[in-house]
């Protein structure tokens, strides 16, 4: 066993209520410089949609993340062999039309237009060339869109969904769509690390952040076609890949990124996982509907003293350890199995995990009018409007089971909080569903806190990064005090 | 002592190889080592990602391949000429240099067109890179150009250039070999060590750092930030 700690995420989606604030917080703390414009480490996509950029998790065109080949793990795009006779011209980039041309507008012309009969326009121009553009696409371009022809429906997500379920998704006037957050997910096998031909791209040993050496980077761009997720991207002004770096300034100062630390809805949960790297490309490797099972099983019990034992053994500190046993990303994940990883079939293992949203009842389906009034307590989680599959697809690899599992069990404590404060529900009933939805009263209550109560610390146990007995290793930290610089005293511009 | 050669050839074809050699080994160092950040290929794939092959790829190709002729020819003459001793041996060589020598000139008219025909491309395009575009063009232009009119260059490229050079690096240069060559190919004699010396101020770095340590690295690389010994011990 060789225990590993990483900041681990997740986002509750029920909770999400589709705001951008995260966005904005992101952008104008590390995407608003030259060549980053188009960037958004963090973006939130409505579902079903074509997502940013458009239709990232089509792998068959954007050839991201892992595959097995001959029981083997090999980069979708290209690994090792692959990279040489690629490497001048990547086969699996996406282009900046992909995502979108920034753009601003022309202010002045607001002002120096000449006298005239109609009103003067600020023309948008694109923030690379300087030129006037016709802007095709942008952030958020498909935002609330899901019924449309154009972006609901060449959502990735609905492959396998039948007739039925697809008109139940699009029918006008009773569309549904949920929002899905997203941010690097810092996997615990990253395509993007494994793809870097210069070695520049790292996950930090004591939390798993995973990072750029901007000095290192050639702009080789293996990791943008590389991840699945399309979470790493290509500066176009200084030459070099960026990517989310989950606020590690601010990790390391006991605070939250600024994305978790500014979501309105509270849906955003930061804690420690320990996980056995021992297992990781084994795990990676498990047939697909194994996936999910197999990471639950690397994320290691904190409580567990041999667990403890080993953290200790691999230099894993004991106030790591500790807010690793008050992590609240341990409880949803493992614990609960109420959080799920994004696409795990991409087998890079991420470490950010969803609570799947509730949605909806369907009214009628087949033509019928649904009874509402079903024996069955979770009737309406199977026929929710956002069919179980496409979830599935989302969050369970394909399979619908875990999905339904975290539905069923959110759905549970629903009816049970209702039994306590409004009554309607007799708690007889609210037993028995719970007792259904594999949750015991206590956790039911527990959960309940922990999504409806939860303040700044329950949402986010940060870890002290223990930084001063790393330099002391080292160094005399008074010398260290003396002789450190500010980092950066050169601006990343273009070449020489 | 009066030397046969005038002070513009000796200032040529012997001294400007050593200061091309020099400012490209200073500057290519403390660029490395003050500005490592300005190490990078500076793609413009993500920007156009359609024309963008027809340039780059039978560039590189080309340019990889003729350098690499050039560097055997130097390495090894007597073998080459050994190899080139039967005519169809020697015909095959200098035919497939050929085609790579034109692969390389495809590949750098389309750069310099794709830079200057998109306007995204062109706006990341710096003074730099032309001179460098048409420094390039001169110097695969003249090459061709000699090929074709002066025929079987791997062999005499091997009885005089190899002789020429390894003058150079045993540092006693003797320049009685270039003098007699015709004018194309001295430019392109002078026009490379032109470009050795211009090439540490440019984008070509890149070629110092490709990624072979990629093929045997481990696949996953992980940083610790703390000495883990120490603070095993520690706790």
């Amino acid at each position: 066993m060789n225990v590993r700690s990483q900041i681990s995420m997740m986002f509750h989606l029920d909770k999400c209520i589709g705001c951008h604030t995260c966005s904005i917080a992101c952008k104008n703390i590390w995407t608003d410089r030259k060549g980053t414009e188009y960037m958004w480490f963090n973006n939130v996509e409505t579902k079903p949609g074509t997502g940013y950029p458009t239709k990232w998790e089509d792998q068959d065109s954007y050839n991201g993340g892992w595959e097995k080949k001959n029981g083997k793990l090999r980069l979708k795009s290209t690994g090792r062999g692959r990279i040489i006779p690629n490497i001048f011209h990547n086969p699996n980039l996406p282009s900046m039309d992909d995502y979108y041309e920034p753009w601003t507008y022309d202010y002045q012309n607001l002002f120096n237009a000449p006298e005239g009969d109609d009103q003067p326009t600020a023309k948008p121009i694109s923030m690379v060339t300087g030129e006037y553009i016709d802007i095709e696409s942008g952030p958020n371009w498909d935002d609330d869109l899901s019924g449309s022809p154009i972006y609901g429906e060449n959502d990735p997500n609905i492959d396998g969904l039948t007739d039925q379920e697809r008109e139940q998704l699009f029918a006008i006037q009773r569309l549904v769509f949920f929002y899905f957050p997203r941010i690097c997910n810092h996997c615990s096998n990253p395509a993007c690390v494994a793809s870097c031909p210069s070695g520049a791209l790292y996950k930090r040993g004591e939390d798993g952040i995973v990072l750029i050496d901007q000095n290192r980077c050639r702009g080789w761009r293996s990791c943008v076609s590389a991840c699945p997720y399309k979470k790493t991207y290509f500066n176009w002004s200084t030459g070099k890949s960026e990517k989310c770096l989950l606020c590690f300034p601010r990790i390391e100062t006991g605070q939250a990124p600024a994305c978790f630390h500014s979501c309105v809805g509270r849906i955003r949960y930061l804690g420690v996982v320990l996980y056995d790297a021992d297992r990781i490309e084994e795990v990676a490797n498990l047939p697909q509907e194994e996936l999910i099972d197999g990471q639950r099983s690397m994320i290691l019990d904190p409580h567990d003293p041999q667990v403890i034992a080993e953290a200790r053994k691999s230099g894993i500190h004991e106030s790591t350890i500790k807010a690793a046993q008050n992590s609240p990303v341990y409880k949803f994940v493992k614990t609960w199995k109420l959080a799920l990883p994004p696409h795990i079939e991409y087998r890079t293992l991420p470490m950010l995990f969803y609570v799947p949203p509730m949605s909806p009842v369907i009214s009628s389906f087949d033509g019928k009018t649904v009874d509402g009034t079903s024996e069955d307590l979770f009737h309406d989680i199977s026929d929710s409007r956002v069919p179980m599959k496409f979830l599935g697809n989302l969050f369970g690899a394909g399979y619908t089971g875990k999905v339904e599992y975290a539905l069923r069990k959110q759905k549970a404590v629903r009816w049970y909080r209702r039994a306590i404060t409004v009554g309607d529900v007799d708690m007889a009933t609210a037993e028995r569903i719970l007792l259904e939805a594999d949750c015991s009263v206590e956790e039911a209550e527990e959960i309940y806190k922990l999504t409806s109560l939860c303040t700044v610390e329950d949402r986010f146990v940060i870890p002290p990064s223990h930084r001063e007995e790393a330099i002391e290793a080292l160094q005399d930290p008074m010398t260290r005090k003396q002789e450190a610089g500010f980092g950066f005293t050169a601006g990343p511009r273009r070449g020489m | 002592m009066s030397s046969p050669f005038s002070n513009l050839e000796q200032l040529l074809y012997g001294i400007l190889p050593y200061v091309a050699m020099f400012v490209f080994f200073l500057v290519t160092i403390i660029r490395y080592r003050v500005h490592t950040f300005s190490y990078s290929s500076l793609s413009s794939q993500f920007l156009e990602n359609q024309f963008h092959f027809w340039g780059v790829v039978p560039f590189h190709y080309g340019i990889i391949v003729i350098l690499t002729g050039h560097l055997v020819a130097f390495l090894i003459p007597s073998q080459l000429l050994a190899w080139n001793g039967v005519p169809w041996r020697l015909y095959v060589l200098e035919l497939s240099a050929l085609i790579f020598a034109f692969l390389t000139l495809t590949g750098l008219v389309n750069l310099m067109v794709r830079r200057k025909k998109y306007s995204k491309i062109l706006e990341v395009t710096t003074k730099t890179d032309w001179l460098l575009l048409f420094l390039l063009l001169l110097q695969v232009s003249a090459g061709i150009y000699v090929a074709i009119t002066y025929r079987w260059g791997s062999s005499w490229f091997a009885t005089s250039m190899s002789p020429y050079l390894w003058s150079l690096v045993k540092l006693n240069p003797d320049i009685s070999y270039v003098i007699g060559m015709p004018w194309m190919v001295k430019l392109h004699i002078i026009n490379a060590f032109v470009i050795i010396g211009f090439f540490p101020f440019t984008r070509l770095v890149h070629v110092l750092v490709v990624p072979n340590p990629y093929l045997w690295r481990k696949t996953q690389v992980v940083r610790w930030y703390r000495d883990r010994q120490i603070s095993r011990s520690s706790v």
